[in-house]
């Protein structure tokens, strides 16, 4: 990048540089400080001084030295390459840094985002004289076993195609000459640039059609979210987030992924790259490091760079998404990207709202939200996809009456309640079914009758409304005993255990038990709910609730979850045993 | 040549402020002289044109604002270092109160480090054997973790940590270790503890420790840790060592970092804590780890005092948000006699599952963990509803959780501060414990492992219950 040399620094406080005698600064432009080039963005400009956000450690630094302007916005790098790697809160590849730095990630790093050397095989779909336009594709990459890169006309360009190469090519290659109606000749190359705070474009939205499956029951079932969807997921330490945001990464079938380890811990970023390589995508049977991207800026790495690791992960993912992929942002935590607004707010000395976050913590979190969305992209031949978040939130003390909590509730349709309670028990996902909900529920309902089965919404219906009655029967329990409850509500207490133990519980460090397709969910609440249909029957003519659990179908109940999905054949012999032996406990 | 000032013009609290700087760096090391001639170190915080603000480690009591002479020297906080660190005591700022002589530096190092690149780690995935059952069976320590001891004032933390260290070991490997102690505002008593259980078992001649009392200065705290981070690192990623470090009391480093933000007038966070002290105490517990191709790691356990016993407390919590997972001491278990008092359920180690299993513990280890779990947590349900409406209105069922959830504390939980169980001992006791219960009920364990692994000799209901330790 051409630096010029303009400023010299005033002031260090922390990440916060302040320096005098920009010229022609803008805000948002990254700026280079110091001899040691430190990558810095303006983050508040006035007459005479910028203040500047730094995206490394500052000590060291001090008034009299150098900033240098590179006129340009905060950006990522767009391009075949981007498929498997790990990046940091700006954008540098940590996989290089650990190559030419070493193992300590240390200062005034750099390396290009994306690879300038590797030659693609670039397979041209348009051809000389088609008239295209900004989001056309015009080519394609095969960037990974299972992602096939499109490459677009880019924003902004509109013309006839005057020539379009066949070959292999780098990302700075021309491969297409367009030209435009004033007569002008753009030269097309595969790597394009974006500004990160800045969404990119699209047609127009449109409302969300079917559910991002995740593979896990208690989500598909009772709280699901959509193809474009959004979703968060507030809880104490260890009550499960990152676990449900890695089996989401997984599991769910959107075409890209892209995790985002936003302040959080560095080994479980190790743990992503050292599983998902090994990890198989059930719906392209390939690696699933083959459809994935990790931002990775880890709670010890430069808290600037942390607030801008949200947006260069969504720039990417809405690239991807302008391909007409559907694609899957999670990010852990949003809680700490908040704080990092925070942190900087503070150095600004900006007046503060709640608990010290800046009264704008509520505009840039529905902002963020508002990047997700099903859309009809940009393009002539009005192709449609989809983006969904999920976000993290960590509220201090798991009080959720807290700012970054009530603000992104307030945004998002889907709200996954962690219960430390129940993660103490050891029951995972220790997702709360009292208080979670999704308002896409009602919206899916004809997907889930064509695409499973008519009964799904009933079967649905009614265990969650064994599941609330529950509930209140323990209410009553907990006052005047089990004694008190009549022979069928201790038979909604049985079955209510079982929706909970042998539906809801879900292992994600089981190999069979952390995926479950939607067809197996549905198969394994039928059992539980024919178990209940069948014992109310007998339960009236005194059977006891000691001898049907005694039944030897029970335990078959309970290692349901444990069935393949390749046998699930064995659902109907299970159900037929079900009624049989239920109808000999009367004999 | 090194500039000296005249120039404070302010002095709040543990800082001072220093008028007409030139070619002052953010976080240069600072060294100040008092009209008494006695020397004292800080560190400059923040840095305008004319203007530096420091923070100094001793504390400002005594200085004079037209007398002392300030020097900045150039260079950030550096701790030299040689192998020769081992078996020695330093203060909270690195210097030698052993009586020996002065370290040789081999190397000096910055002691704020590095982040790790997070593609350089590797995971931790080896079982620590710490004998002690409800860690080593339901909150499995791995090399290379941060496991934090959440504790309470006069609870038994500094027993449990020096046990750890004392019976830490990987199966079947001797490898070289280290102990690097870092001590911020604890008790004489309490550091001698630690220092005198280190002389009776030999550990010494493998410990550094950095000691900052009670009676020390305050403000010292925020560079203790640090330093011996960066010991630690050296040991651990230079030589190729094992190491194992204990943080005592991180409330106290705590409410240094608030002091400070207090006196420099920042936005407070939560409970008057500064906004940064996530991010703060992160730059801190992400320097535990281990690395690819390096031989060393890097072990951590912080050990903290929960104000009020509240996990909710910012200390705690913001703890628990970077650490993997916590071991939390509870009064309750402590005022029944039970040692260790470790309250299991809220508990956890979140690395865990990539250290037990087959060919690390054994293949019903993570089954019996489960079961284990979900048992005592359900006993302890039918207990309280006991509590209220009397043992009559519990189920035949629930009874039999409660006599579990009982001995669990009893038999499990509690054992001796030198007994050092085996991983196969303690998970013996585990299954022994889940013979109370009827084999049905044993949900979270696959078949096979019933079959192998549950007695079948003992009734236990009636049988003495010490049968379970035989
Ligand atoms: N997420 C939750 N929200 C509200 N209540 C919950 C939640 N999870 C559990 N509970 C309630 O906690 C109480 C006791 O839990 P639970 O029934 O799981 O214990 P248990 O079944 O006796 O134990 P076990 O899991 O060993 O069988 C019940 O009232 C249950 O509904
Ligand atoms: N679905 C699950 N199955 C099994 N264990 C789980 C599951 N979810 C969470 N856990 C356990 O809980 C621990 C904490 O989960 P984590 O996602 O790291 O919590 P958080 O991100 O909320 O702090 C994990 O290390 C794991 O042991
Ligand atoms: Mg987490
Ligand atoms: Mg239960």
């Amino acid at each position: 990048m051409e630096t010029i040399e303009t400023a010299k620094i005033i002031k260090v406080a922390g990440p916060v540089v302040v320096a005098k005698g920009l010229k022609n600064a803008k805000m948002y432009d990254v700026v280079k400080v110091s001899g040691q080039k430190l990558i810095g963005e303006i983050i508040e400009l006035s007459k005479d001084s910028a203040t500047i956000q730094v995206y490394e450690e500052t000590s060291g630094i001090g008034p009299g030295e150098s900033v240098f302007s590179t006129d340009m916005p905060l950006s990522v790098e767009l391009g075949p390459g981007l498929i498997s790697s790990i990046y940091d809160g700006i954008q540098r590849p940590l996989d290089i840094l650990k190559s030419t730095k070493g193992d300590f990630i240390t200062r005034g790093a750099e390396a290009f985002a994306i690879d300038r050397e590797k030659k693609w095989d670039f397979e041209p779909i348009s051809k000389v004289g088609d008239k295209v336009t900004s989001g056309d594709i015009i080519g394609i990459v095969q960037e990974s076993s299972i992602v096939k890169h499109k490459i677009m006309v880019p924003y902004g360009i509109k013309g006839e195609i005057k020539e379009i190469y066949k070959d292999k090519f780098t990302v700075t290659d021309t491969i297409a000459l367009i030209k435009d109606r004033e007569g002008s000749i753009h030269e097309i190359k595969m790597l394009q640039k974006w500004p990160v705070r800045k969404p990119r474009p699209y047609k127009k939205k449109l409302p969300p059609l079917e559910p991002l499956i995740t593979g896990q029951r208690v989500i598909d079932m009772f709280f699901p979210i959509t193809k474009g969807g959004t979703a968060c997921i507030p809880g104490p330490f260890g009550s499960g987030k990152t676990v449900v945001q890695h089996q989401i990464s997984k599991w769910c079938n959107a075409e890209i992924i892209l995790f985002i380890g936003c302040g959080e811990r560095g080994n479980e970023m190790t743990d992503v790259l050292l599983e998902f390589p090994e990890l198989i995508d059930p719906y392209s049977g390939k690696p699933l490091m083959e459809r994935t991207i990790l931002i990775a800026n880890t709670s010890n790495m430069p808290v600037a760079a942390r607030e801008a690791s949200v947006y260069t992960g969504i720039t990417i993912a809405e690239y991807y998404r302008d391909m007409g992929y559907n694609v899957a942002l999670i990010a852990d935590s949003t809680s700490r990207w908040a704080e990092a607004m925070r942190e900087i707010s503070g150095r600004l000395e900006e007046m503060p709202g709640e608990e010290g976050f800046p009264a704008y913590l509520g505009t840039r979190i529905s902002s963020f939200y508002e990047r997700s969305g099903r859309i009809k992209c940009l393009g002539s031949d009005d192709k449609e996809a989809t983006l969904s978040i999920v976000g993290a939130v960590s509220p201090p003390g798991g009080d959720l009456s807290e700012p970054v909590t009530q603000n992104t509730l307030r945004t998002v349709q889907v709200f996954w309640s962690l219960q430390d309670k129940l993660a103490y028990k050891r029951h995972f996902p220790a997702i709360d079914w009292l208080t979670s909900y999704s308002l896409y529920l009602s919206g899916l309902s004809e997907y889930y009758k064509k695409e499973i089965s008519e009964e799904y919404i009933e079967l649905r219906d009614k265990s969650m409304a064994l599941l609330q009655e529950e509930a209140e029967l323990e209410e009553i329990v907990r006052l005047v005993g089990v004694d008190a409850l009549s022979s069928h509500e201790k038979l909604v207490l049985e079955t209510a255990r079982s929706i909970r133990e042998d539906f809801l519980l879900q292992d994600a460090f089981d190999i069979t038990d952390s995926y479950s397709s939607t067809k197996k969910q549905f198969l394994i609440l039928k059992l539980i709910m024919e178990f209940h249909k069948n014992a109310e029957k007998v339960i009236e003519r005194g059977v006891t609730m000691e001898k049907l659990n005694s039944l030897p179908v029970k335990a078959k109940i309970i290692r349901a979850k444990y069935i393949e999905e390749k046998n699930l054949k064995a659902f109907s012999e299970i159900e037929k045993e079900i009624i049989s032996q239920i109808s000999s406990t009367t004999d | 040549m090194i500039k000296e000032y005249l120039t404070i013009s302010d002095v709040a609290g543990p800082l001072i402020i220093v008028e007409k700087t030139i070619d002052v760096k953010y976080q240069e090391l600072v060294e100040i002289e008092l009209s008494s001639g006695d020397i004292r170190r800080g560190q400059v915080l923040e840095i305008t044109e004319d203007k530096a603000v420091v923070q100094i480690f001793e504390g400002t009591t005594g200085i004079d604002v037209s007398n002392t002479k300030v020097r900045f020297l150039g260079k950030v906080i550096e701790l030299p270092l040689s192998l020769d660190v081992l078996g020695r005591i330093f203060d909270g700022s690195g210097r030698p109160i052993d009586d020996g002589p002065q370290i040789i530096a081999e190397k000096k190092l910055d002691i704020n480090g590095n982040p790790i690149n997070p593609y350089a780690r590797d995971y931790p995935n080896n079982f620590i054997q710490t004998g002690i059952s409800s860690i080593d069976v339901l909150n499995t320590l791995v090399r290379g973790q941060k496991l934090p001891i959440f504790s309470g004032s006069g609870l038994p933390h500094a027993k449990l940590a020096s046990q750890i260290a004392r019976q830490a070991k990987v199966l079947g490997k001797e490898e070289k270790f280290a102990v690097v102690f870092a001590a911020m505002g604890i008790t004489f008593e309490e550091a001698n503890f630690f220092i005198s259980d280190f002389r009776r078992t030999g550990a010494i001649e493998k410990s550094v420790m950095f000691v900052n009392l009670a009676n020390n200065p305050a403000v010292e705290r925020i560079i203790t840790p640090r330093m011996a981070l960066t010991c630690a690192e050296y040991l651990a990623f230079e030589k190729d060592m094992h190491v194992l470090v204990i943080l005592t009391d991180m409330t106290n480093y705590c409410e240094a970092l608030r002091e400070v933000s207090a006196a420099r007038k920042e936005v407070p966070g939560r409970r008057g804590y500064p906004g940064y002290l996530y991010t703060d105490l992160a730059t801190l517990y992400e320097r535990a780890g281990r690395i690819k191709d390096k031989k060393g790691s890097i072990t951590m356990i912080p050990i903290l005092t929960m104000p009020e016993d509240d996990k909710t407390h910012p200390i705690p919590d913001l703890t628990g948000y970077i650490t993997e997972g916590q071991i939390i001491l509870s009064r309750e278990l402590h005022h029944k006699g039970i040692y260790p008092p470790i309250n299991v359920l809220p508990s956890l180690s979140r690395l865990k599952d990539k250290g037990i299993g087959l060919d690390k513990t054994r293949e019903d280890h993570a089954n019996v963990m489960n079961q284990l779990f979900a048992s005592y947590a359900r006993g302890k349900e039918a207990k309280e509803l006991a509590v209220i409406l009397g043992e009559a209105a519990l189920t035949e069922i629930d009874k039999k959780y409660v006599k579990l959830s009982d001995d669990f504390e009893e038999f499990f939980v509690k054992q001796g501060e030198d007994e050092n169980r085996t991983i196969e001992e303690s998970l013996a006791i585990g299954w022994k414990l889940l013979t109370i219960i009827p084999k049905e009920e044993l949900k979270r364990i696959k078949d096979e492992f019933i079959e192998k692994y549950l007695p079948t000799d003992i009734a236990m209901e009636d049988k003495d219950i010490n049968a379970v330790k035989s």
